[in-house]
């Protein structure tokens, strides 16, 4: 199925909702306007468009920008070889999405990693906990507020973090116009 | 041939039904059990010696290497991808470079190209090797593991005069490799070429017809097609399901349509498919290796792009331009423009993905890492319920799974 | 030495060794430790090849790799030692039995290595007294063994007797 074809079935099926941003190194994405509305477009592109493996599923934090969060769905049809992506932001204050483990089972340990890393809840998901860290621990390490080093926490079963020693580092460099502000500096968090 | 996974499915279900809670017991397994290949742990509930619950626990190995990538530039987060399946680091280090490759538009000239696939091909050959020999061993036959280590000892010989290390290589840069083939590179791996397939023949030999091999691996840990598509199952034990994918001949890579090679598949998806799955991929690999040696081209290793690969040292000493760019390389990293892009490599779990998002400059904004070991590990709760705690270590086993790579 | 049936025989001379206890003790200690293989990340598999064909840990007297820790005593810590499975790592070392040693191998092990991150515990002497750190990342099999017999002439040193005999308080 190419893009325009594509397209048009979304756009019948979902009017103004899905947007398709040109292609970049020949990948298709779609932007789905509403968080909310993610896995009936999810659903639709199993069901009807032949996308039938969930290849992965991403949590983005952009920091200092609203809706703050993204997520990102890799598609694959078999049939088709074809890949696809979608994705949706979602805001910080009400950061829960409807869960997608109903339509492919491998969503459930994506969902429950982007949960324990990003802080992103999924509506419906049958088991959510944290997958990575233990149950328990109190932030979410991939926000983008979150330090490197992490932060010193205890917990009342005994698990226990303290910050690691960075001595300043870790440089990096930001983009930036000009070259003085492109230099490493140690990062702090944004 | 019944539909054996529902058959069990449906077994659990029924012990399930018929057990009260108070008669299960919950016996705890790993995160340092033999059985389990590193740190996963199991919470198995179990019904006499019948599994009707099983619950994995990961995580024991999560080291923070996507927050890492996030802090660094491009190249120097090369060293963490050895560490992520540390059994096959080189396949790790190209699929690395590839994926930020896609990011940049580059493509690798013939030679370095042709040398990404040899170093492709010996990591599925390490990692294979180590897969059946583990396998063997956890099904009680120690002589294989002792056999197949022995080759790759011989084969840690030939990457430690490439990359100078055993596993942990570093070898790819963003646009090529650090160096060129070493001298009596080439006729070493020929000899080693020459040598496996006896070699792998003596393990088909002591394993394949094996009775109790056998009785421990047929029909036990069985996967149904539907299943693997949806819990989203890649690499060998996909194909051992009976279905014929691989991405090196789906979506070719690094010129792997000029190479003649068959994709190995199951029939039943057992965990004796998914060994002999592996065994056949071995011989593919040297297949594959033959033929790339015989058609090694000449020329670059590397993309020739002097403001994205380090220049030869000599012009960096004697050219201002050169210094340059070799200066902002290594403070700033490669300019990346801003987008996004999800690069799947076959490597020899299944499907190792990068998606990067690039906000510009020589910094990933978010770097996610699918890896095959996290995905194939989701099915078991669904797999292990309803068979015997003693089959536990068969199908992990069989899985062959890497706790760096899952937990990342 | 009293008189009697223990003092010197000329006639079992040649089958008798004169030894201190504590270096008697010591020698057979350093010779046959069972090393509990704490196999966390990319050094198990330097330490499996160890144990292999073409490294032999066995020549050392280690080869008997026990997954109970009630069996072992000595531990090598090979891996990154998170901070979800450093309780567990420590929980394993206490129960092992005395005498007991502790081999933190790698770079991990030791200080953290290249993990400056919130899941990293850096180092595992935050929790266990190690014994002998072995450099790199992951040493190769031979430092593990240049390790392994660091740790025999510590042991070869070590008077283990000195607390049983010694002369009660007056």
């Amino acid at each position: 199925m190419n893009r325009q074809n594509l397209k048009a079935r979304l756009d019948a099926e979902f009017p103004g909702l899905v947007e398709m941003p040109p292609e970049f190194r020949g990948e298709t994405t779609l932007v789905v306007g509403n968080a909310g509305r993610l896995p009936e477009v999810l659903r639709f592109l199993e069901r009807e468009c032949a996308f039938d493996y969930l290849i992965d599923i991403s949590g983005v934090d952009h920091m200092n920008e609203t809706p703050r969060f993204e997520l990102v769905y890799e598609l694959y049809s078999y049939g088709a070889s074809q890949h696809l992506r979608a994705k949706a932001r979602v805001p910080e204050e009400s950061a829960e999405v409807p869960s997608a483990c109903d339509i492919w089972p491998t969503a459930n340990w994506h969902e429950r990693e982007i949960f324990d890393m990003m802080g992103i809840r999924f509506a419906g998901h049958p088991d959510l906990r944290r997958i990575l860290m233990w149950d328990g621990y109190p932030h979410h390490p991939l926000r983008k507020d979150f330090p490197l080093e992490g932060l010193p926490c205890e917990t009342p079963d005994g698990h226990f973090t303290q910050a690691a020693p960075m001595d300043g580092g870790p440089f990096v460099t930001r983009p930036a116009e000009l070259a003085h502000q492109r230099e490493p500096r140690s990062k702090s968090p944004l | 041939m019944p539909d054996l996974a529902e058959r069990f499915a449906r077994h659990a279900e029924a012990y399930n039904a018929s057990c009260p809670e108070a008669e299960r017991l919950v016996l705890n397994v790993g995160p340092s059990h033999p059985t389990t290949h590193g740190v996963l742990r199991l919470v198995l509930e179990l019904d006499g010696e019948t599994i009707v619950r099983a619950e994995p626990d990961i995580g024991y190995l999560h080291r923070g290497d996507e927050k890492i990538a996030e802090n660094m530039t491009y190249n120097q987060f090369v060293p963490y991808t050895d560490r992520l399946d540390y059994i096959a680091p080189l396949a790790n280090n190209v699929a690395y470079a590839l994926a930020v490759e896609k990011l940049l538009g580059w493509e690798l000239p013939p030679r370095g190209q042709a040398i990404r696939v040899i170093c492709c091909e010996m990591a599925r050959i390490s990692s294979h090797l180590l897969g059946v020999g583990c396998f063997g061993m956890d099904c009680g036959a120690m002589t294989v593991f002792l056999y197949t280590f022995t080759e790759r000892e011989t084969l840690y010989n030939l990457i430690e005069m490439l990359t100078g290390a055993r596993f942990t290589t570093a070898y790819t840069r963003i646009g090529g490799m650090t160096r060129d083939l070493p001298d009596g590179f080439v006729p070493g791996l020929r000899k080693f070429l020459d040598a496996l397939p006896a070699r792998i023949d003596e393990v088909d030999r002591l394993l394949s017809r094996n009775r109790i091999f056998v009785d421990r691996t047929k029909d036990v840990g069985v996967i149904s097609k539907d299943d693997a598509v949806a819990f989203g199952l890649s690499g060998p034990n996909f194909r051992a399901c009976g279905i014929e994918f691989d991405l090196r001949r789906r979506h070719p890579y690094l010129g792997y349509e000029k190479y003649d090679f068959e994709i190995p598949v199951g029939s039943v998806g057992d965990c004796y498919d998914r060994y002999y799955c592996r065994l056949q991929e071995i011989r593919e690999s040297v297949k594959i290796l033959t033929q790339v040696l015989d058609s090694l081209p000449d020329g670059p290793i590397c993309v020739q792009d002097r403001k994205g690969v380090l220049p030869p040292k000599d012009r960096v000493l004697t050219s201002m331009e050169e210094l340059i760019h070799q200066f902002m390389l290594v403070t700033a990293g490669i300019d990346a423009p801003p987008g996004e892009i999800y690069f799947g490599h076959e490597n020899p779990k299944g499907e190792l993905g990068f998606y990067i998002c690039s906000k510009g400059g020589g910094v990933p904004y978010r770097l996610k890492i699918r890896s095959p070991s996290f995905v194939n590990l989701s099915i078991l709760p669904k797999l292990l319920s309803g068979h015997m705690i003693a089959d536990v270590a068969a199908i992990l086993g069989s899985l062959d799974f890497v706790m760096g790579e899952s937990d990342r | 030495m009293g008189t009697g049936e223990y003092s010197y025989n000329s006639k079992v001379e040649g089958n008798v060794v004169l030894t201190q206890l504590d270096s008697a003790i010591a020698w057979i200690r350093k010779n046959s430790l069972w090393p509990m293989p704490m196999g966390l990340a990319c050094c198990a598999i330097e330490m499996m090849a160890a144990a292999c064909s073409r490294f032999d840990i066995a020549r050392f007297g280690a080869e008997v790799m026990r997954f109970s820790p009630r069996q072992a005593d000595l531990l090598i810590v090979s891996g990154t030692v998170t901070y979800k499975m450093a309780l567990a790592v420590k929980r394993i070392y206490d129960q092992m039995p005395s005498p007991k040693w502790v081999i933190a191998m790698g770079a991990c092990a030791s200080t953290g290595g290249m993990y400056r991150s919130y899941a990293v515990l850096q180092g595992i002497d935050r929790l266990l007294p190690v014994d002998v750190y072995i450099s790199g990342c992951p040493p190769r099999p031979e430092a593990l063994l240049d390790g392994l017999m660091k740790l025999q002439s510590k042991i070869e040193r070590t008077a283990s007797t000195r607390g049983i005999f010694r002369a009660a308080p007056a």
